[in-house]
């Protein structure tokens, strides 16, 4: 494999393993944060536990996010400085600002929330967590403004002295559509996934608790279990609902401002008026012209891209390669059909996962009813992986229906503010990227088996178990009060 | 003072801030394992020093990373191209340490907390000797070629000079950190920790002086002179505080070494921001290697209004975490056995 290869097959490495662990975050920040306030405001305890237990989980998550997001940030620089000279003037301006605005305040007040228990007045120390649910989500906001400048890049203007791309507004880089429809697009992934998340493990244990035998782990079933699951599975409703509308407003955008990724999405090889959706199709590898149609829907593909159900006329990927060859100059303009196809596909149909269990869930602890079904439990879990593997697929079908773009051109704005994944790699040997590749991918599969052991082991062991009434000096899981000050405290709440 | 001198100023200061707040962390990491000599508990003060402030000291070189990308590109991508396997090391050192420290007390089996000493021991000691290698590589300069790239290999960057700098770096950050756990431990951790730091002091005193006046002598100009001379009073300072038990003393003298050093490499570079050894009409200097003056303004606003507000919240982290720490206050392990336990 040539450098180019290997460095795309790093970045895409690198890339879906930092977004296997960054929605859970995103997205559990915010609901820890949604326990931990229902806790401060009701004072039930076991608010509190729910509060301790998914922050655990939400801790051992964050390091993966953190470690393999500091790569990101190097690589650009590393395997692709071609494309960081061509763009470094706009794309430098989101990655400082995400560094600037969110990545101090996430990190410094997620140090302060795990070390503040018996430190900070309860309201600030609620208000720490609060803040890094902001910061991750900023984050999330400026790095999807990158994003989208690579898939629609305006704001900018094509400076042929320098031969780069020109910064001339940060407003409209900022408020670009393709962005604005792909962060809440990123976000309500997100919740959809931290969501599951706790859903799912609150599920599996309320069957647990409650075909135990015990009492005690029957009531925490109703108490505890029951209510995060049923706010998880709303959460979750809400996800749902803002993915498809957000989903739809972003393959309205695609199908104007990136006709190929829609046209390969849709193995639409030939343009037509009003062609069917497709569901299912069969052909050799990457060859348009082999492709076959099995299953297809009407009027789904009209309404997808233009909100019509007729007189819409889509180009097709044969077509779109004529265009851009006299457009752009001879080349291959086509993406990997065959992964974006699927990909598309994949991402739409592991949603299913969630709606599962959204469904179930809900019949299951309707009225006041706790699930004692060993394969619901069984199930619960299942799904939790469902919507991180639509998050990866979604990104790999944005990312690859991009190329051979790294920026793609806009069709109404600068045509010469455009750069392949040719002309944007680093001039390396291909061993030198072998070794980086190698060596990101070995620590990382390492680290992946870390962490999901940890998950597996926390999950199990589940909370710590309601404080003992007053008297009897339990340890644990108690309400931690948050002693004045000076009396020096015997010993600190947490320490690594 | 031009945009881009003001650019040039602001990375300064951000690698600086970084130099400076991770500086004691690696310093804490690598003197870890020594201090806490088979005692579990030890080893779990000198993390908790950093407990809660390691993670956003780190992000200080995000930021510098993100701002050198947004108003120096060519600078972005010709030492991140260039200094492909340093970075490599760097990167694989900071992976290891984020997972270790937060992975460290989630188990409570020796073989496993072995292990995550291993991953803070390594992601402190690669990163303290990887920068001072780095940094003296971009004082001194690469082989650039016409196009501003990289056009050496790998060896060009073990240079006696480069060496003696990531030396210097890796002995001043473990001093730093030496003078930051003493300030922040009590009892007779606090004692032991002032031990090393004596140890530290001559070897560090005899590199840094070394490199530092290599520096100056071969790069520096008229006012780098006195950051030369700061570092070198910032760690007399530190050695007299040493011996005469004034610990905050001695952390501002080495806070004021790390950042008199930083200062020294960055005035020593200007107006370069990586030369060539090729040819000095190839180096990179602020104004072939900047953005656009548009560029540049827009984040000059972004940073004058939000570092205050980075500084005054990260302040008040270090505040509300002043007290120093004792063997006796870290509570018993939290951590769930190794194997699982059949119920």
């Amino acid at each position: 494999m040539s450098a180019l290869d290997v460095s795309r097959w790093q970045f895409g490495i690198t890339t879906v393993y930092h977004f296997m662990f960054v929605p859970l975050t995103i997205g559990l920040a915010p609901l820890v944060a949604g326990m931990q306030t229902a806790w401060v405001i009701t004072g039930k305890e076991h608010w509190y536990r729910l509060t301790k237990f998914f922050g655990k989980l939400f801790l051992i998550n964050f390091a993966l996010g953190v470690a393999t997001g500091i790569v990101q940030e190097f690589q650009f620089g590393m395997n692709w400085s071609e494309y960081s000279r061509f763009v470094g003037d706009v794309f430098g301006a989101p990655l400082a600002l995400e560094g600037l605005v969110a990545f101090f305040m996430e990190s410094t007040f997620l140090g302060l929330w795990i070390f503040g228990w018996t430190r900070l007045p309860k309201l600030v120390h609620l208000a720490t967590i609060w803040m890094v649910a902001i910061g991750v989500n900023a984050s999330a906001f400026f790095i999807v403004a990158a994003n989208s400048f690579m898939q629609h890049p305006v704001g900018a203007t094509y400076k042929a002295e320098r031969g780069r791309a020109e910064l001339t507004s940060i407003v409209e880089l900022l408020t670009n559509n393709t962005a604005l429809a792909a962060f809440p697009h990123v976000v309500a992934g997100s919740f959809l996934t931290a969501a599951t998340f706790v859903s799912g493990i609150a599920g599996w244990w309320m069957v647990r608790n409650a075909r135990s035998g015990d009492p005690e782990k029957l009531a925490d079933a109703r108490a505890m279990w029951r209510p995060v699951s049923r706010a998880g599975l709303v959460v979750m409703v809400l996800a749902l609902l803002a993915l498809v509308f957000t989903g739809d407003t972003q393959g309205k955008l695609m199908f104007d401002q990136q006709p190929m990724k829609m046209a390969s999405a849709e193995s639409l090889c030939h343009s037509e008026t009003d062609p069917d959706f497709s569901v299912l199709t069969v052909g050799t590898h990457n060859n348009c012209d082999s492709v076959i149609h099995l299953i297809e829907v009407p009027y789904v593909l009209p309404l997808l891209a233009k909100a019509k159900l007729s007189g819409v006329h889509l180009d097709g990927v044969v077509d779109l390669q004529k265009v851009y060859n006299e457009k752009y100059g001879v080349g291959d303009y086509r993406p990997n059909l065959f992964v974006t196809y699927w990909s598309f596909r994949a991402m739409i149909g592991l949603s299913a996962g969630s709606a599962l269990l959204v469904l179930l869930g809900w019949w299951f602890t309707r009225r006041g009813r706790v699930p004692t079904r060993r394969w619901f439990g069984w199930l619960s879990l299942l799904m939790i992986p469902t919507p991180f593997l639509a998050n990866s697929a979604g990104w790999v079908f944005t990312e690859m229906g991009r190329q051979p773009w790294v920026v793609a051109p806009n069709p109404t704005g600068d045509p010469n503010l455009r750069i392949t994944v040719q002309q944007a790699v680093s001039g390396h040997t291909a061993s030198t990227v072998w070794i980086s590749l190698i060596t990101f991918t070995v620590l990382y599969g390492l680290l992946a088996i870390v962490w999901f052991y940890l998950m597996r082991r926390y999950t199990v062991a589940g909370p710590e178990p309601a404080a003992k009434p007053v008297g009897t000096s339990g340890d644990s899981g108690g309400e931690g009060g948050t002693p004045s000050e000076e009396p020096a405290v015997e010993q600190l709440s947490f320490a690594y | 003072m031009s945009l881009q001198e003001f650019w040039f100023l602001l990375i300064g200061v951000l690698f600086t801030g970084y130099f400076v707040l991770e500086g004691f962390d690696f310093g804490v990491g690598m003197l870890m394992p020594i201090l806490g000599r088979g005692d579990d508990a030890r080893r779990r003060v000198a993390l908790n020093t950093i407990g809660p402030v390691w993670d956003g000291n780190e992000v200080w070189l995000l930021t510098a990373g993100g701002a050198m990308f947004a108003a120096f590109p060519e600078w972005y991508a010709s030492l991140f191209s260039g200094f492909y396997f340093a970075l490599l090391i760097l990167l694989v050192g900071l992976i290891l340490r984020v997972v270790a420290i937060e992975w460290r007390g989630k188990i409570d089996d020796p073989r496993w907390r072995r292990r995550a000493d291993l991953g803070i021991g390594l992601g402190s000691w690669l990163p303290a000797l990887a920068w001072g290698w780095v940094f003296a590589n971009v004082v001194r300069g690469v082989p650039l070629d016409a196009r501003k790239q990289f056009a050496g290999s790998v060896w060009d960057l073990f240079d006696p000079y480069a060496v003696l700098g990531g030396l210097a770096t890796g002995l001043l950050f473990a001093l730093h950190g030496a003078t930051f756990l003493v300030l922040k431990t009590g009892g007779e951790y606090r004692d032991e920790a002032l031990r090393a730091l004596r140890v530290l002091l001559g070897p560090t005193v005899l590199v840094v002086g070394a490199f530092g006046l290599w520096t100056q002598l071969a790069y520096g100009n008229g006012w780098t002179w006195i950051a030369l001379g700061a570092a070198v009073l910032g760690l007399l300072v530190s050695g007299a505080a040493a011996f005469t038990q004034r610990d905050g003393w001695g952390f501002v003298g080495t806070t004021v070494a790390v950042a008199a050093a930083s200062a020294l490499l960055f005035g020593s570079l200007f107006p370069n921001v990586l030369p060539s050894t090729i040819d000095a009409a190839y180096n990179l200097t602020i104004h072939n290697a900047s953005s656009t003056p548009y560029t540049l303004k827009v984040m000059s606003w972004a940073a004058v209004l939000v570092t205050p507000v980075v500084l005054i919240y990260q302040g008040w982290t270090y505040w509300v975490f002043r007290k120093r720490i004792t063997v006796q206050q870290i509570p018993a392990s939290v951590g769930l056995p190794l194997a699982t336990a059949r119920d």
